[in-house]
């Protein structure tokens, strides 16, 4: 099997393997704790002020329905209300095509440097890297994510890729890399800080990409929410704007937008409102970019939407409440996840993108607590969603030669014909209270034989009791 | 390689909505009773608009619709804001005197961004969530001048504040054109929440908002 186009997995260790080297690290144990803490109260006060919360959730939930049900219908309208306002519409199946559309737009400029606002798209194709292929510095404009690029490192999550520096650490990193030594840790510098490095590139590169949040069928509105400004001087100053968006991210009608831009900001920053919203439609007379490009994403989507458990997925808005309410994640971090999606959302979107075989310790980094579900604001069942990938993954390794010798696969089936048969399973509990003696201590085994040791290496197994609930009920039928 | 994308995409989607779909799908019009309009009470949400405006460190005033020359006044001298660039379209009697008001017709970039703040109308506010929406309609200008200044101060009447969100959308629509124009929501001053998830005002939009309710 050819690994597919879709570039975003690093496919660096599995996530057992990268967890495991993340929770040593104290610090950012530390880091991730305190912000999640933070951001989960924010959000929770927010929500909570809304009487109308579930509402909007399900209204969130029936429009992205709708959406996945006519996803052919509105891109098509999108793009004639697009072409219609002046703008240019590009279809690009996977990364490599998506990287090559955007990069002949920007060569068709002669720009050799454009300036960036925050995108998971284009991180999960890899703009950055095909661009300096080219020849062409991409320069990212969002705090976190200038963070990031100073740093030489991977986003950890999906709304502040930094979460897990602290402020000395980006200190640290901005004193260096600016050439500010009397820079202090305090927040309201170190913004200031950026606002002065990249002025300059604001007002003169003349060529930005950017990613979507929105875009309106109806109407050929195309909408990015943001909070430094630094996505409104994207959008405003250059003269050529070039938007990548996933297809799934449209949304039928204007209107649509009463609702999203509830559930969005508070979900996400825990705000009522994000600072700035911008809202174009194609290219406006003597304002903005003269030139607009819109560059539609499929890259592995269309399969997420062929699967009819996980077609849910694709209502994501990348809004990061699922990662900052989940236990697996505050302990791991984003690192762990080996995908600029990271937490329950990139464990249900990552291996679907790329193939379950790819990516396939991702539906188990998860202990199914539902917490993601709670908050999720167009209501995915991410558990579900797990559970079916899990499924999967078991079902292609039953594909394959290997798993007949395989303990956990041979146990397993064995186990599914035993339980099958009531005769079996009173025999195999009969026998399992023979030979359990050895390992029994007050009622429970804490430390099982063989593979089971795994297992009671993190709970304890309860013994199989003298008596069974059906000897029990045997015997209470008889006495009658 | 566009065209044959287009239609391969296309072909693929469909195949792949007929596979996936549960057949007990959601229509978007099916009707969720969410709140589409405020109780209806002017006062109190004008007077929302004005604390959750507040609530993100940006100032704000009233006036009337007679004294704004002179609340525009005051709200410089304290800033300590002489050079403004304004939309061309600005009144003057929201103008007054002792202060630089530079129109804006094509000025460069240069130059708005070396002025002292702006000035500008506004086409809507959203009580519930203290947002300012531009539409680049009347006495707003286009979208660079209200973003390269440090400082903006924005005069909004009171009759333009709606109560919810649902509801400015609804409005926007009644008032759009044809193309459509492009629309700036505005909370508060530019903010950051990357660095330990805290909310720090300031960083490329304007560091300073002050706002006049106009009644």
């Amino acid at each position: 099997m050819k690994k597919p186009e879709s570039v975003i997995i690093e496919l660096a260790p599995r996530f057992e393997v990268g967890a495991k080297s993340a929770l040593q690290n104290t610090q950012l144990r530390r880091n991730m704790g305190k912000a999640t803490q933070t951001i989960r109260g924010k959000r929770a006060a927010v929500v909570d002020e809304l009487s109308d919360w579930e509402s909007l959730r399900v209204a969130g939930q029936h429009i992205k329905d709708d959406v996945m049900q006519h996803l052919d219908t509105y891109l098509v309208q999108l793009e004639d209300a697009i072409t219609r306002a002046g703008g240019h519409v590009h279809w690009a199946k996977d990364a490599h095509e998506a990287n090559e559309i955007v990069t002949h737009l920007i060569q068709a400029t002669g720009s050799k440097e454009i300036i960036k606002v925050k995108s998971l798209t284009t991180d999960e194709i890899r703009l950055n890297e095909a661009l300096e292929l080219a020849g062409i510095t991409a320069i990212e404009t969002d705090l976190a994510e200038l963070i990031i690029q100073l740093a030489h490192e991977k986003s950890s999550h999906i709304l502040v890729p930094a979460i897990h520096k602290n402020r000395s650490e980006i200190r640290a990193l901005f004193q260096k890399s600016m050439n500010l030594p009397d820079l202090t840790d305090e927040p309201k510098e170190l913004a200031a800080a950026a606002r002065q490095f990249l002025r300059e590139k604001f007002m003169s590169v003349r060529v930005a990409t950017s990613g979507a949040n929105f875009a309106i069928a109806e109407t050929g509105s195309v909408c990015v929410v943001e909070s430094e400004g630094n996505g409104r001087m994207c959008l405003t100053m250059p003269d050529v704007l070039i938007s990548v968006m996933g297809i799934e991210k449209i949304l039928p009608r204007w209107q649509d937008l009463g609702v999203f831009m509830q559930l969005l900001p508070r979900s996400s920053t825990g705000e009522r409102m994000n600072p700035y919203t911008s809202i174009w439609t194609g290219v406006h007379a003597d304002d903005g970019p003269q030139e607009f490009h819109l560059v539609l994403l499929d890259n592995g989507r269309s399969d997420v939407l062929a699967d009819s458990v996980g077609r849910q997925t694709l209502h994501c808005i990348r809004c990061s409440a699922c990662i900052n309410v989940c236990p697996v994640y505050e302990r791991t971090g984003g690192h762990a996840y080996g995908s600029v999606y990271p937490g329950p959302i990139g464990a249900i979107l990552t291996p679907q993108l790329v193939g379950t075989a790819y990516a396939d310790s991702l539906p188990y980094a998860s202990s199914l607590c539902g917490a993601c579900y709670d908050v999720c604001p167009v209501r995915i069942n991410i558990p579900e969603v797990l559970v079916h990938l899990r499924g999967k993954v078991v079902a292609e390794k039953q594909t394959q030669l290997k798993s007949w010798f395989d303990g956990e696969n041979i146990g397993m089936k064995a186990m599914a014909t035993t339980f099958a048969h009531r005769s079996t399973y009173e025999l195999a509990q009969q026998a399992g209270q023979l030979a359990q003696w050895p390992f029994v201590y007050e009622g429970y085994i804490e430390h099982g034989p063989g593979p089971l040791g795994k297992w009671t290496a993190m709970r304890d197994f309860p013994a199989i009791p003298p008596q069974s609930f059906r000897d029990w009920w045997r015997e209470r039928q008889r006495d009658e | 390689m566009s065209n044959s994308s287009r239609n391969a995409m296309l072909a693929k989607i469909r195949t792949a909505i007929m596979t996936g779909s549960r057949g007990d799908f959601h229509e978007a019009h099916t009707s969720v009773p969410y709140s589409a309009y405020d109780d209806g009470n002017v006062a109190a949400r004008i007077e929302l608009f004005a604390h959750r405006v507040a609530e993100y460190k940006a100032w704000v005033g009233h006036c009337t619709s007679v004294g704004i020359a002179q609340a525009v006044a005051e709200r410089l001298m304290i800033r300590g804001k002489k050079r403004m660039v304004i939309p061309s379209d600005l009144p003057d009697s929201w103008l007054p005197k002792g202060f630089d008001f530079v129109r804006d017709s094509q000025l460069d970039r240069t130059v708005i961004a070396g002025m002292d703040g702006v000035l500008s109308g506004a086409a809507l506010g959203i009580a519930q969530t203290g947002t300012i929406v531009l539409d680049g309609g009347a006495f707003q200008g286009r979208r660079m001048i209200s973003l390269l200044p440090d400082y903006h101060l924005c005069i909004i009447r009171a009759q333009d504040i709606v109560g919810v969100v649902p509801e400015a959308f609804a409005q926007l629509a009644t008032t759009r054109q044809s193309p459509m124009q492009p629309y700036t929501f505005i909370s508060g001053p530019s903010a950051t929440s990357d660095i330990e998830l805290n909310r720090v005002e300031g960083v490329h939009g304007p560091r300073t908002l002050d706002v006049f309710i106009v009644e």
